[in-house]
């Protein structure tokens, strides 16, 4: 192994795990803006920065930097170490998840075969299964060492709801297993291939469904945020404040992220696209390069036109100019867009890397909106159901999840046997 | 009206019936303190009197017999109510209880008992109920003195009480043949068992779900509520003592925090009482408003009620669309009345002002959006599953259960019982107009949550029935010793100047008498036993609060529960401790 | 693949060392005026009315153990499940058939006894 490998290692998990790190702002902003849009309300809007509003998205910087500050109180008579570890574990947990996640599909550049992924791993489903349970561990942990009965509550509810629901989530990924013939998340997502009804979403639905479930129970999501329960035991973190109170809600984001990520490759085809295989995308390179250009040149222009003239005293400070200084650089970048493709258009176009470069941001491209169209179920379900009762969610892990992907895996075999 | 329970009491009774009177069409009979049980069961057995509305002490320093006790049942079948009293001496100011005959006297008694000192024998636990348990004196007997004060920052362990109530593994006890325990309260000192392995949980009163503030100490099982002790007088303000340092108008500020959620409903059913008393019969016009005003506030209160209760299961989206339409309610309050929350509207003999220019537009907007936000909840809750589980056969009371134990409003109409004061005895114009009385069939969570929605759907049938028939004219009475004579008599007229100095001065002279007066609020019937002996303040004003008794049967409903349904019962309850605790 | 599993033990080392370093940046950047009074552990206001480890119910256990029954079987499904596809190709899918059905009833059997006797039961 020499420096080279030693870097693209690096580079490797450092993008990935930045992909993810950014992501979490990006899913509470959804989550807060689509509770303010399910409820009739105007969601976060007021925190800027120079002005820059970006619809809200300043107030998760805003909430970071006061959740940093925060004073810290730490219940009497706590083990303290351990105070502190719980957080670090449920975030380690959930953000490390993310290795054997492919973000984009295969592409080859001089010759070598890249993926944007940590690591294709042979057992990658069963690396996510593992290294996600750790997250019972800090729930666990944070409930019992607050020594509040309420946490400890929360930390036996977390407990059992977790286990039980793993089975149900391993139930379902063995069906999975079956049908592609490998534990790859890589493999099986490229085993779907561009075919939308050869997705796993289709093949395998029940699985889809027990996965899903099993998932908003991992991610302790309502209906199912037992652990939580905000209004019966105020939760396993009642006793945690500041940073560390928001870090076990940062790893609740990133196992939503991860955990749709792992669902748009297992069931919705990773990184493909409907009826356009990586081979077509490829050969065509060229000329998806020259129509979507112009067609950004155009959209740039149209839509940093019609966001500047938003424009209108409100607030009477910098804020009022957001529209304009988002607007105008937006234009300008659109026209000179226009004004390069005549002179550059036919350099570019017909460099060597470009259907490398076409295949991985499309494929990038439909891994992430799939990953936020997933993720942005979690928020809608978050808003629409009641949360479930303690015997409701176990009676429904045992007697409903886990039979039924036992039933599933049965058949499942039984139908790729009288297939051949 | 009710001559034939005197007649009752008389006849068998004999000499233990000492006398009977009727005041403003009320039946009182008064009984020896020896037959006191015996007169409550003849009543509920014989005379079908199956409700105790109320049941409070009085103070009389200086008589023969210093504490007076006073009941009043209700016989929901044959509309009909009555009041039984009694007397008891200073030095050993003692009766038998009537828990064993009415369940619901437990909480009334521990009342009496802590404001007065009157002795319950044979009470399963007499101990202080809205005072600390430290408190020295009992303060509502007329020589406490208003101003003192006594501070106390222990909590109760509530453990003695843990003793005496039954865990539900045992056979459920019912009101029927509820074990009482001999002797009257058990020190906390001799508590027998150890505690080490219970899991015991204080659930308030600063919990999440509580809406305000209350306690109630579970003993778990897992999450299975074992056993159940409430707690409450966090909110005590000694209402019924300021009651009586204020004049009769001053009184109706203080009503606004009872139910805090709506508070016109209260101002309405103080005046009530107390024109009752004057003997005053209101203008039409004033009649009119206050039924819109008090419809209005049933819908407010129904508002939050039913969306906290949502949010305390988990549905949090229900509650903004519910509180849009709050908001736009109580936005015409603060038209009405100049203030969102303590409105203060209704006056002795009328009301404070009119209301205000573009009502009825503003008013059939505001049912409007009402009536969309209750059909988006419905839409997401009645049908869902999660929700059902959540709520069928979750603190379920039965109708006879429920009368017994004193549930009125929505909680008693949940389990079957079509029992609404508007209804059963209409006030000002209820009978007039057209409007149903929703019920529901199991008396559980679900039902409670959906007979609250239904109401809302008949008071603005009320309101905009209202909106159409309301007449000219005055909205205040003409009576002169009541009300305050208009500017052009008071600066032109010599005795417009004098009634005006005497009625601020010296407030109104209600007769002598007494008073029981009911009208139906929120949460049930809101009940005003105003006690006068004809000077400007009231001698006794005793309110009669819906959520008291509702609250006292919570364990009952909650044992053999998990924790996460005792927010959901306890939200479909709706208890508001301004007026559990007054 | 050495690459790979470097590339993955970085990741690691990184979320580890991000885990800590926010925690460890809120503990120095927070303000710390801790009255006693705040110390105490939450019970809505109130000096806690027991000590959380004092008992807790044996179902809890229960469940715990039958996690660890069936996650065992889940963890001996996965090579045969990965390797189903391949061997059925070959033509030998029947014996793997049935040794699936052989093992998920045994399985069922287990989830049903323990039903029937009640360890699902959160109720009682």
């Amino acid at each position: 192994m020499n420096a080279m490998d030693i870097s693209i290692a690096a580079a490797r998990a450092v993008v990935i795990f930045g992909l993810v790190l950014s992501l979490i702002p990006v899913l509470i902003w959804m989550e807060r803006k689509g509770a303010a849009y399910i409820q009739d309300r105007r969601g976060p809007n007021r925190a800027h920065i120079l002005g820059f509003r970006l619809g809200g998205l300043v107030h998760m910087l805003a909430d970071a930097l006061k959740l940093l500050t925060k004073e810290e109180v730490t219940a009497a008579g706590v083990m303290k170490p351990l105070v502190f570890l719980a957080p670090a574990l449920a975030f380690f947990a959930a953000t490390a998840t993310v290795a054997a996640v492919p973000f984009s599909g295969p592409i080859s550049v001089a010759g070598q075969t890249l993926t944007l992924e940590v690591a294709n791993m042979k057992a990658g489903l069963v690396y996510v299964l593992a290294i996600s349970s750790l997250g019972a561990y800090a729930l666990l942990l944070a409930g019992v060492t607050s020594q509040t009965s309420y946490s400890f509550l929360g930390a036996m509810r977390a407990a059992s709801q977790f286990i039980s629901y793993e089975l149900a989530l391993g139930m379902a990924a063995l069906a999975l297993f079956l049908v592609a013939g490998s534990l790859s998340l890589t493999d099986i997502a490229a085993d779907q291939g561009a075919v939308l009804w050869r997705w796993n979403a289709f093949r395998q639905p029940l699985a889809f469904l027990i996965f899903m479930a099993a998932l908003f129970a991992e991610a302790s999501r309502l209906p199912f945020d037992l652990p939580e329960g905000d209004s019966e035991i105020v939760g396993y973190h009642v006793e945690y404040s500041s940073m560390r109170f928001a870090m076990f809600f940062m790893a609740e984001y990133a196992h939503i992220i991860v955990g749709s990520a792992v669902v748009a490759a297992l069931f919705f085809g990773g990184w493909n696209i409907p009826f356009a295989d990586q081979g077509l995308i490829a050969a065509n390179a060229e000329r998806i390069a020259a129509v979507a250009w112009p067609i950004a040149a155009v959209v740039l222009m149209l839509a940093g036109a019609s966001i500047a003239q938003r424009f209108k005293k409100r607030f009477g400070d910098l804020r009022d100019y957001e529209p304009v200084m988002i607007g105008l650089p937006m234009m300008i970048a659109g026209v000179t867009l226009a004004i390069l493709y005549a002179p550059l258009g036919d350099v570019i176009l017909s460099t060597r890397w470009l259907p490398a470069a076409v295949t991985f941001v499309l494929g990038f491209t439909a891994v992430l909106a799939k990953t936020l169209l997933i993720a942005s179920v979690f928020v809608w379900v978050r808003w629409t159901l009641p949360r479930f009762r303690y015997d409701q969610v176990m009676a429904f892990g045992w007697k409903i999840l886990l039979p039924a992907g036992m039933l599933n895996l049965v058949v499942t075999a039984a139908i790729m046997l009288y297939l051949g | 009206m009710a001559i034939e329970y005197i007649k009752l009491l008389e006849e068998r009774l004999g000499d233990a019936a000492v006398e009977s009177h009727s005041f403003r069409g009320f039946e009182s009979a008064v009984v020896r303190s020896g037959a006191w049980e015996r007169a409550l069961e003849i009543l509920k057995t014989d005379g079908k009197l199956n409700m105790l509305t109320d049941l409070c002490g009085l103070d009389h320093p200086g008589e023969k017999d210093r504490f007076e006790v006073v009941a009043h049942l209700y016989s929901v079948e044959k509309k009909k109510r009555v009041r039984l009293k009694t007397r008891c001496p200073e030095d050993d100011p003692s009766i038998s209880t009537s828990t064993r005959v009415y369940p619901a006297a437990d909480w009334f008694e521990r009342e009496a008992f802590d404001m007065y000192g009157i002795r319950f024998d044979g009470h399963p636990n007499l101990k202080r109920i809205l005072c600390h348990r430290d408190f020295v004196g009992h303060p509502l007997r007329k020589d406490y003195p208003k101003e003192k004060r006594q501070p106390f920052s222990t909590p109760d362990t509530l453990m003695d009480e843990m003793e005496i109530l039954d865990p539900c593994d045992r056979p459920i006890v019912r009101s029927s043949d509820r074990k009482i325990l001999d002797g009257v309260t058990i020190a906390r000192s001799t508590i027998a068992r150890s505690h080490d392995s219970r899991f015991l949980l204080n659930i308030g009163p600063s919990h999440p779900a509580m809406h305000g503030c209350f306690r109630v100490l579970v003993e778990l099982d897992g999450e299975r509520i074992r056993n159940a002790v409430p707690e409450i007088g966090y909110m005590h303000r000694c209402f019924e003592k300021e009651a009586e340092a204020h004049t009769w108008h001053q009184v109706i500020a203080y009503t606004d925090r009872l139910n805090y959620v709506s508070p016109i409903m209260n101002n309405a059913g103080y005046c009530m009482a107390v024109e009752r008393l004057l003997d005053i019969e209101i203008p039409e016009r004033a009649k009119w408003i206050r039924m819109l005003a008090c419809e209005v506030s049933r819908i407010c209160d129904h508002l939050v009620a039913v969306g906290a209760n949502l949010v305390d299961i988990g549905a949090l989206t229900n509650f903004w669309y519910l509180f849009n339409a709050r908001e736009q309610f109580t936005d015409w309050i603060e038209a009405l009345a100049g203030a969102r929350l303590t409105a203060t509207y209704t006056r002795i003999g009328g009301l404070s002002r009119d209301i205000p220019a573009g009502s009825n537009a503003q008013l059939r907007s505001c049912i409007k959006t009402m009536r969309q936000a209750i059909k988006d909840v419905a839409a997401m809750t009645k049908k869902n599953r999660i929700l059902i589980d959540r709520t069928h056969g979750i603190g379920a009371i039965s109708e006879e259960e429920a009368i017994t134990r004193g549930f009125t409003g929505p909680c008693l109409r949940a389990t079957g019982c079509a029992y609404d004061v508007r209804r059963a005895h209409p006030y000002y114009f209820y009978d007039d107009i057209e409007w149903d009385v929703p019920v529901g069939i199991r008396g559980d969570t679900y039902d409670r949550i959906f007979v609250r929605m239904e109401e809302m759907e008949q008071s603005a049938r009320i309101i905009e029935q209202v909106l159409e028939r309301l007449p000219e004219g005055p909205i205040m009475t003409s009576r002169r010793d009541v009300v305050l004579p208009p500017p052009h008599e008071v600066y032109g007229s010599i005795e417009g100047m004098m009634q005006h100095f005497k009625l601020a001065m010296h407030g109104i002279h209600p007769p002598e008498g007494e008073v029981y007066s009911y009208t139906e609020a929120a949460n049930g019937e809101l009940g005003f036993y105003i006690v006068s002996d004809g000077c400007e303040r009231p001698y006794r004003a005793r309110v009669r609060a819906p959520c008291f008794p509702i609250y006292q049967a919570f364990p009952m409903l909650i044992k053999g529960h998990l924790v996460a349904d005792v927010v959901a019962i306890m939200g479909s309850l709706n208890i508001i401790a301004g007026e559990l605790d007054r | 693949m050495g690459q790979e599993f470097l590339a993955v033990i970085i990741l690691l080392i990184i979320a580890a060392l991000t885990a800590v370093g926010i925690v460890a940046a809120s503990a120095l950047i927070g303000r710390r005026v801790s009255p006693e009074e705040r110390n105490i552990p939450y019970e809505c206001g109130l000096d806690p009315a027991s000590r959380p480890f004092g008992r807790f119910p044996i179902k809890f256990f229960l469940v715990g153990v039958l996690f660890l029954i069936f996650d065992v079987e889940v963890v001996f499904l996965i090579p045969w499940a990965a390797a189903f596809r391949g061997s059925a190709s070959l033509g030998n899918g029947a014996v793997l058939a049935v040794e699936l059905v052989v093992f998920v009833s045994l399985l069922a059997l287990a989830l049903v006894f323990a039903w029937a006797r009640g360890a699902l039961e959160w109720e009682r």
